[in-house]
C-alpha cells in the first residue's frame, strides 16, 4: 500500500509555495529558443545525458526494424505497428494550411533531434507527483523516457481480475483482453503524422483493465517523466467492462523544469455499458517539451465519464480530445484547466460526438494566460442524425493576465438531428481592476488579490472535480504560477 | 493619544474632470460624523479617494492619518493602517468564498507586517470569531460559504460589508449608504450593529439619505457636501433638517456649488 508523501496542511503548503514561488519562476522561459534546449538541465543528469546519446534510436526505417525485433510482441501488434509506420511514411507533417494547425506553428519542431532511449533507466530522483498526495492507491506506474521503472497493482485488485501496470509488458501477457481494444475504436493511426508515429513506436505507458461489475474504490496513479531532451511515447489504454468503476490519475513531469524533449502519445478510454470512469490527466512537462497527443473516449450505453484535463506544461501542446458517445444514455463531463505562461503555446481541440440518442455531454474549459502565452481552444459538438434528445454543453472561458497573451476560442456546433439541446459559449477578458481594488481595500496586496481572483476564476471547475487531492493539486499549481499583473 | 483622520483642501478628479473641489474634514476616533449631500455631490468620490482608488486622482490637498499623509500609500497599505470603506456598490469576486476572503483580509489587517505566504490566523479561531459575529448580525452561517458578493441581493451585500467592518476593526470607516437596499427591519438591525461595532471604537463617517442609521448613531458633526465642496457644517440637528426637508435650502443658499453639482450630473448623463 502506498501513500502520497506529502501530507502538509494546506496553509503551510501555500506558505511554502509563495515563499519560493514567483521569484524562482524561470524567466528563462522568455529567452528560450530551440537551440538552447540541450544546454539546460541539472548537472547531475549530464552524465546520463551523454550515455543516452550513444543509446538513442532514431526514428528511421532501419531502427524501426531493430525496434520491432527487440520487442518480441505478438504478431498482430507488430503488424499494427508496421501499418502505422507505413502511414507515417506516406503522411506529411501537418502545416498551417490544415484547419487544425492554422494557429499552431511547428516549423521549429524537428523529429530528427529526438530518439527513443534504449538504455535502461538509471535511478534518478523523480519529481514529486502532485495528484496523489495523501491518498491510498490501488496501484501505481512510473515511467522514465518511455521505459517502465515501476509497475504495481495491489493484490486485492489483481485477485478480482483487475489488470493495471505497464502496457508494454501486459500486452504480451494478456493479449485476449487488449487486442480487441488497442488502437481500434479510440485511436486512428491515420489521423495525422503524429498519430502514425505514436502507433508505430509507442512504448511504455499504462493499462487499466477492470472486469465486468468490479468497482475499484482506490485510484490508480500513472506517472510519466522524461529527462532533458528525452522522449515519451507512452500509450494509455483504459478498459472498463460493463458496470465497472475506477479512477485513474495520470500526470507527466520533466526532471528539470526548463528542459526540452518530446511527448507523442495516445490515450484510449473504453467505457463499457453502465461503467463509470474518472480520469485525470495533468500535463506538466518542462517548458521546452513538444507535446502531441490524441485522446479519445468511447462510451457505451449509460456509461459515465468524468474526464479532467490540466494543461500546465510544455513548450507547445497540440491535443485532440474526443469523446464518442456510442451507447444511448451515455454521460460525460469534461473539465479543462489550462495555465499558459512564458511563450507557451497550448492548442486543444475537443470533439463531443453524439452518435446515438439520449446522451449528455458537458465540456467546460477554463484558461488563464500570462506573459506572451498563447492558447487555442477549438471545440465541436457533433450530433449525428439519429442522435435525438441530445443534451450538449460546451464552454471556454479565458482570463488574460497580460496584454501580450492571446487566447483563441472557437466553439462550434454541427447538428444533424432536430430534437436536441446544445449550448455553447466562450468568453475572453482580463481581470476587472475594480475587483483588485476591492480586495486591496481589504488588505490584500495586489499579487494576493490577483492570485485569489484567478483561483476564483477556476473555482467553478474545481467545484466539479470530485477528487480532493486533484482539486488541491490543481489549485496550488495555478496559484504558484500567477505572477505580478499589471 | 486619540487617532485622527484629517482631510484638508482635497481636490479629486476623475478622467481629468474635477469632482471634489477643496474638502476639509477632520475627525477623531470615537466620533461619528455624517456626510450628507444630494446625488452626484461627491460623497462616494470622497470615500474612494480616502482608500486610494486608482481612477480618482488627488490633484491637491492631503489625507492624513495621525499626521501621516496616506496619499503615497496603496489601498492595501491604507487598509492595514486602519482605514475602511463600506462600498456603496460592493464588488463581486466569483469563485472566492466569503470565509476565505475574510480570513485573508483579517490576517493582513491585524498583522500589517505580514508578507504574502506567511501564516494566516488559525482556522479554528477564525471560524469561531466569524461565526460569533455572524450570529450577532443574524446572518445565516451559509453566507460564509458563498462567493464574495456574487449573486447577493442589495441587502445581503450591505450586511456583508458590515460583517467585514466587524471583522477588520478599522480605526476609521466610511460607510457609504450602508443602509440602502435594506428593508425597515434590516435597517434597524444594521443601525444597531454599526452602533455596537463602531460607535465607540472607531471614527465613523456615515453617508446616508435615511434617518434610522443616524438615529442609532447620532453624529457629532454633520457635513453637507454640494458640488464637491463642504458647504455647511453643524451638529445632529443639521442632519435631521436635511432628511426631513431635503436639500432645497442648501441648493438655494449656495448657488455656485449648486451650479457645479448640476454640471457634474449633466456631464455624467452625456457620457
Ligand atoms: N468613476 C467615475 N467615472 C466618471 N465620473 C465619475 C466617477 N465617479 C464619480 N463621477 C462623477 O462624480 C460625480 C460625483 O459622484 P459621486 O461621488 O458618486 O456622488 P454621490 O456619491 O454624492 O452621489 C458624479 O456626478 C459623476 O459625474
Ligand atoms: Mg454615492
Amino acid at each position: 500500500m502506498f501513500h502520497g508523501a506529502c501530507s502538509l496542511i494546506f496553509e503551510s503548503m501555500w506558505a511554502r509555495l509563495f515563499n519560493v514561488g514567483v521569484e524562482s519562476a524561470p524567466d528563462s522561459i522568455e529567452r528560450f529558443t530551440d537551440t538552447d534546449r540541450i544546454a539546460f538541465g541539472c548537472p547531475q543528469f549530464n552524465q546520463k545525458k551523454s550515455m543516452q546519446a550513444s543509446a538513442q534510436i532514431a526514428f528511421d526505417d532501419a531502427s524501426f526494424s531493430a525496434f520491432l525485433a527487440s520487442r518480441q510482441e505478438p504478431e498482430w501488434l507488430a503488424t499494427q505497428r508496421r501499418q502505422a509506420w507505413q502511414a507515417f511514411g506516406e503522411l506529411d507533417w501537418p502545416n498551417r494550411s490544415h484547419e487544425e494547425w492554422l494557429r499552431t506553428d511547428i516549423r521549429m519542431f524537428g523529429l530528427q533531434r529526438y530518439g527513443l532511449d534504449s538504455s535502461p533507466p538509471e535511478s534518478v530522483e523523480l519529481p514529486q507527483p502532485q495528484l496523489a498526495a495523501g491518498i491510498e492507491l490501488g496501484g501505481a506506474t512510473v515511467s522514465l523516457d518511455s521505459s517502465s521503472v515501476k509497475s504495481q497493482c495491489e493484490a486485492r485488485w489483481q485477485e478480482r481480475g483487475v489488470l493495471f501496470g505497464d502496457l508494454g509488458k501486459l500486452v504480451s501477457a494478456h493479449p485476449e483482453k487488449i487486442q480487441p481494444h488497442l488502437m481500434r475504436r479510440a485511436f486512428d493511426v491515420n489521423y495525422d503524422r503524429f498519430a502514425a508515429l505514436h502507433g508505430a513506436w509507442w512504448s511504455g505507458g499504462t493499462l487499466l483493465y477492470v472486469p465486468r461489475g468490479v468497482v475499484v474504490d482506490e485510484p490508480f496513479h500513472a506517472f510519466s517523466a522524461i529527462t532533458d531532451g528525452g522522449v515519451d511515447l507512452g500509450h494509455t489504454l483504459v478498459i472498463l467492462e460493463e458496470g465497472a468503476e475506477a479512477t485513474l490519475l495520470s500526470e507527466t513531469a520533466s526532471l528539470n523544469p526548463t528542459a526540452g524533449g518530446m511527448h507523442c502519445g495516445g490515450v484510449e478510454l473504453v467505457v463499457g455499458a453502465g461503467a463509470n470512469l474518472r480520469y485525470v490527466n495533468l500535463q506538466d512537462w518542462a517548458t521546452g517539451v513538444w507535446h502531441f497527443s490524441h485522446q479519445k473516449a468511447v462510451l457505451g450505453q449509460d456509461a459515465n465519464l468524468q474526464w479532467t484535463i490540466a494543461a500546465m506544461g510544455s513548450r507547445l501542446a497540440k491535443v485532440n480530445q474526443h469523446v464518442g458517445m456510442v451507447g444511448p444514455g451515455a454521460n460525460c463531463q469534461v473539465n479543462g484547466v489550462m495555465f499558459a505562461e512564458g511563450r507557451q503555446h497550448l492548442s486543444y481541440h475537443t470533439l463531443q460526438h453524439h452518435e446515438v440518442a439520449s446522451c449528455h455531454s458537458d465540456f467546460l474549459y477554463k484558461t488563464a494566460l500570462q506573459d506572451r502565452a498563447r492558447t487555442v481552444w477549438r471545440g465541436m459538438i457533433k450530433v449525428d442524425p439519429q442522435a435525438q434528445r441530445t443534451d450538449g454543453y460546451q464552454r471556454n472561458d479565458n482570463l488574460l493576465l497580460s496584454t501580450s497573451a492571446r487566447a483563441d476560442s472557437i466553439p462550434g456546433l454541427e447538428i444533424e438531428a432536430d430534437d436536441v439541446r446544445c449550448t455553447h459559449g466562450s468568453t475572453t477578458g482580463k481581470i476587472d481592476e475594480e475587483l483588485i481594488f476591492y480586495a486591496m481595500c481589504r488588505g490584500f496586496s495586489r499579487r494576493e488579490a490577483v492570485r485569489m481572483i484567478v483561483t476564483g476564476f477556476f473555482q467553478k471547475i474545481f467545484d466539479r472535480i470530485t477528487i480532493d487531492s486533484v482539486r488541491q493539486a490543481l489549485g496550488l499549481a495555478i496559484a504558484r504560477k500567477v505572477r505580478e499583473y499589471d | 493619544m486619540t487617532d485622527t483622520l484629517e482631510i484638508a483642501g482635497l481636490h479629486v478628479s476623475v478622467e481629468g474632470k474635477p469632482i471634489l473641489r477643496g474638502v476639509d474634514l477632520r475627525m477623531e476616533r470615537g466620533e461619528t460624523h455624517a456626510l450628507m449631500g444630494p446625488n452626484g455631490s461627491g460623497k462616494s468620490t470622497l470615500g474612494l479617494a480616502v482608500m486610494g482608488h486608482p481612477n480618482y486622482e488627488v490633484t491637491a490637498g492631503s489625507i492624513e492619518l495621525n499626521g501621516e499623509n496616506v496619499l503615497g500609500m496603496s489601498p492595501e497599505e491604507r487598509a492595514r493602517a486602519g482605514l475602511f470603506l463600506a462600498f456603496q456598490r460592493p464588488i463581486a469576486i466569483p469563485g472566492v468564498k466569503m470565509a476565505d476572503f475574510l480570513r485573508h483580509a483579517t490576517t493582513n489587517v491585524r498583522h500589517p507586517e505580514r508578507k504574502e505566504g506567511e501564516e494566516l490566523i488559525p482556522m479554528r479561531d477564525f471560524r469561531k470569531e466569524l461565526k460569533g459575529k455572524m450570529e450577532h448580525l443574524r446572518m445565516d452561517v451559509e453566507f460564509a460559504r458563498r462567493y464574495v458578493n456574487d449573486g447577493f441581493s442589495g441587502g445581503e451585500m450591505k450586511r456583508a460589508e458590515i460583517l467585514q467592518l466587524a471583522m477588520l476593526q478599522p480605526k476609521f470607516a466610511v460607510l457609504d449608504e450602508t443602509d440602502s437596499g435594506l428593508d425597515a427591519d434590516a435597517v434597524r438591525l444594521a443601525s444597531e450593529s454599526i452602533a455596537e461595532i463602531g460607535r465607540a471604537k472607531m471614527g465613523l463617517l456615515i453617508i446616508t439619505h435615511h434617518d434610522k442609521l443616524l438615529e442609532h448613531n447620532p453624529p457629532d458633526v454633520t457635513h453637507v457636501i454640494l458640488g464637491g465642496r463642504i458647504v455647511e457644517k453643524g451638529g445632529p440637528e443639521l442632519a435631521v433638517e436635511l432628511y426631513q426637508h431635503g436639500y432645497d435650502r442648501i441648493r438655494s443658499q449656495y448657488p455656485e456649488a449648486e451650479a457645479q453639482n448640476q454640471q457634474m450630473i449633466q456631464q455624467e448623463e452625456t457620457v
